[in-house]
């Protein structure tokens, strides 16, 4: 082969490698994106069934109960105009407490509790976590724009 | 007085950078030799007054100083002592000022090491490396001066987040900061091959020792760091694809793809300006990593800076950086073309297809990381990527790579015959997937992950034992001893990092598939099983530490009946941030980690217990070790400082033609 050919070949070899490379990567990208809804939007049907996504605000002041197992919490999560009830089964970050923000992961059940497989809280005491306060704010906004 | 003397030399050296930065390079394109020689002296001054800055602020953390707001916020005077040295870095402008520190050890290193670089290259090479330093300090001094004052000074301090308190964290940051700025040093070299537009394999040969030291320093600290994650996060993952842990991935990735095309630079001189390209890619995602890690725009306990103004300044120096250098690169690279050919089946071709690879991962993780980043600042909805997309890519795009990683050793550079390279590997490759899927039957665990994870690390493993044999019966008749001295420490090192991949992959893969957890309610005297392993629960005490109180747990850990350990994982509670911790405790053995963290009390005083099985997890730390062992012998081979005395006349006499 001429080394111009050879170069062509070596270039379309390396284009399809990258193709296939990008394709695979993007796959996977839209596949496994988890997306995040207020409780607002929760309550009003906008999150996804049967798809993992997060929650996020504060966990509701009176709320966390353990089941008899011990390692069965429920718990609920407001923006402080809706509250949507979570279950999970694990331990709790040492920073997850009553009354502080609180970044769930799981899935909606069909009545409506959220099972989480994950609960995040900051790694810091005056640390809110950002989805949760843009959770709490926004349902502030709506709050603001329904009132006269 | 004390820290009024260390925000001075601070100033001092911001113009010693300034000297250093505009000085060397202005001799440089004028040839006038005593401008040139400034670049020396000034490096070496910056780095004295940075140096003695440094120790200024840590002698107002030994002292706790609390008049000093950068000690107040994170000492206490009931911190040990090493925890208040370590305080020093523990948050944004402290560890900024450890990042100018590293720099400044790395340009007095360049200038001590560069006997035998030609005075035109070495003034380019630290003009370059002056203009970094210059950003930097300007970012200290104007944004986040760890010496301003607080007055009056507070009583006491509010000490340093738990989470750091860790000997883990002693290392971690100035093992990790020597390995990302370490790449600015490939990058300046790579600046000044294209300043002065010529790049030849002596040019590869004084870079590479450089780049593959700075890569083994990242490793390292990568390593540290993800072992921290491990015990101290306080539920056993190792790796999470966080934001962070991406920020120093991404220049790890694109560092390997560097030493690799350096190797090909040097030996056949081809790649060059792909090499070049690399090397601003590495040091530019270090700087990324800087910014996403210090700028606050992701939320994690590296994340200290709240203030805008901060992440703005580094996102100018970053596309300072990245325009001005790509723009070099558009402008003289052409001229970098050429050198060696090759055949499609060849040494350079294997290369050339794991460099592609590893910049295509490195892209991935780039996305993964920055996509919810770009959503939120445009306000188009939060979102967050996680761990199964990284997966997803990841296996599919590492495979290719660990197989052509080890296919490519048994290939001759320039060219070879496709057919007896394939015979060549062909009984360890077949054996290879024959002992993944025996395995993966034989552990009772037969997924295709596993199978597909055993078997690349049987090739790995069949693969380096197969080199090593072919190496050392390349000199018949010598004595063995001979023979083994006769092989140079490069290639040593390249074996122990290729077989360090294939002892991490099996860490990687058993831990992934055979690993249990159990999260139990525990009371005194209560037995669990988890594995064949029984824990029982012996009850908890009150514990005091030097500036935290904790409960203190015992269970005892049995296995048949046999006595193992007895563990005290805590839950501690520190006094003066009043913030809670959890510290597991984790017998470590060759073959598995069993790990115990304590979760919260209940009301009727028995507790939650995680429990958790870990087999073959050490594995992934050892073959991180032996990666990085690798490049310590890679980068200490004698062919570098004797190749690079007899090129450098020869060398000299180029660059001034």
């Amino acid at each position: 082969m001429k080394p111009r050919s050879k170069r062509l070949v070596l270039v379309g070899v390396g284009v399809a490698l990258l193709v296939g490379a990008a394709a695979l990567v993007l796959n996977a990208f839209q596949q496994n994106l988890v997306f995040f809804h207020t409780p607002t939007e929760v309550a009003a049907g906008k999150a996804p069934t049967g798809r993992t996504f997060r929650i996020g605000g504060l966990v509701e002041v009176g709320s966390v109960q353990r089941e008899p197992d011990g390692v069965t919490v429920r718990f609920a999560v407001t923006d402080t105009a809706k509250t949507i009830p979570v279950s999970y089964q694990g331990t709790l970050p040492d920073l997850f407490k009553e009354g502080k923000g609180a970044v769930v992961q799981g899935r909606l059940e069909a009545d409506g509790t959220f099972r989480a497989s994950e609960v995040l809280a900051k790694h810091d005491e005056n640390y809110m976590p950002p989805e949760a306060a843009h959770a709490v704010e926004q349902a502030h906004k709506a709050g603001a724009t329904v009132k006269p | 007085m004390i820290p009024e003397l260390g925000h001075f030399s601070l100033v001092l050296a911001f113009v010693l950078s300034l000297v250093q930065a505009v000085v060397p390079l202005v001799g440089a394109s004028r040839n006038r030799s005593a401008l040139m020689a400034v670049g020396r002296p000034a490096a070496q001054g910056q780095f004295f007054f940075v140096a003695f800055s440094f120790a200024c602020l840590t002698w107002a953390f030994i002292t706790s100083d609390f008049s000093v707001e950068y000690v107040a916020l994170h000492s206490n005077t009931a911190t040990p002592l090493y925890y208040r040295i370590t305080g020093v870095w523990g948050s944004h402008e402290g560890s900024l000022l450890l990042w100018a520190l590293v720099l400044a050890v790395w340009t007095v290193a360049v200038t001590v090491f560069s006997r035998h670089l030609p005075d035109v290259f070495l003034a380019r090479v630290l003009g370059v490396l002056g203009c970094i330093s210059v950003g930097f300090l300007a970012f200290l001094l104007v944004t986040s001066n760890p010496f301003e004052r607080l007055l009056p000074g507070a009583p006491e301090g509010r000490d340093l987040n738990p989470l750091l308190q860790d000997p883990g964290m002693i290392i971690h940051p100035p093992l990790l900061y020597m390995g990302y700025v370490g790449f600015s040093v490939a990058f300046a070299f790579a600046i000044a091959a294209l300043l002065s537009g010529r790049m030849d394999a002596a040019w590869a040969r004084w870079s590479r020792p450089w780049t593959t030291v700075a890569w083994v320093f990242l490793t390292a600290g990568i390593t540290v760091g993800s072992g921290w994650a491990y015990y101290e996060l306080g539920w056993g993952g190792w790796w999470f694809w966080d934001p962070v842990e991406n920020a120093s991935f991404m220049p790890w990735l694109l560092g390997t793809a560097l030493i690799h095309s350096l190797a090909v630079t040097e030996k056949r001189g081809a790649f060059r300006s792909w090499t070049v390209l690399l090397a601003i890619g590495a040091f530019s995602l270090s700087l990324l990593g800087t910014f996403l890690v210090r700028s606050g725009v992701i939320t994690s306990v590296h994340a200290f800076a709240t203030d805008p103004k901060r992440g703005l300044f580094i996102l100018f120096l970053l596309v300072v950086v990245i325009g001005v250098s790509l723009l070099l690169y558009a402008w003289r690279a052409p001229r970098l073309s050429g050198g060696g050919s090759f055949a499609f089946v060849s040494r350079e071709t294997a290369l050339l297809g794991n460099n592609v690879l590893l910049s295509v991962a490195s892209a991935s993780v780039l996305l993964g990381t920055l996509y919810p980043l770009f959503l939120d600042a445009l306000g188009m909805g939060k979102i967050s990527v996680g761990p199964p997309y990284f997966e997803a890519v990841f296996v599919p795009l590492m495979t290719p790579v660990v197989v052509l990683m080890m296919f490519g050793p048994f290939l001759r550079w320039k060219g070879d015959s496709l057919g007896p390279a394939l015979r060549r590997v062909a009984p360890a490759f077949v054996a290879s997937i024959a002992v993944g899927v025996g395995a993966a039957f034989a552990i009772g665990h037969a997924t295709p992950r596993t199978m597909l994870g055993l078997a690349l690390a049987a090739w790995v493993v069949l693969a380096s034992a197969q080199q090593l044999v072919a190496r050392l019966g390349e000199r018949p008749g010598a004595a063995s001893a001979a023979r083994l001295r006769g092989i140079p420490s490069a290639w040593w090192g390249m074996w122990l990092a290729h077989l360090g991949v294939g002892i991490f992959i099996i860490g990687v893969t058993l831990v992934g598939s055979l690993n249990q957890s159990l999260d139990v309610k525990m009371r005194e005297g209560q037995r669990a099983e988890l594995a064949g392993y029984s824990f029982v629960f012996r009850g908890v005490q009150d514990a005091a530490g030097p500036n935290y109180d904790a409960s203190r747990a015992t269970l005892d850990v049995s296995r048949g009946g046999v006595a193992i350990a007895t563990l005290h994982p805590e839950k501690r509670l520190y006094r003066a941030q009043g913030m809670p911790m959890t510290e597991a405790a984790i017998d470590i053995g060759p073959f598995r980690d069993v790990y115990v963290s304590l979760g919260e009390q209940l009301p009727d005083a028995s507790w939650i217990v995680s429990l958790y099985y870990k087999p073959f997890i050490s594995w992934i730390w050892l073959g991180c070790a032996l990666m990085a062992l690798g490049g310590i012998f890679a980068a200490s081979d004698r062919r570098y400082r004797k190749l690079a005395e007899r090129s450098a006349p020869a060398a000299a006499a180029r660059q001034a033609a």
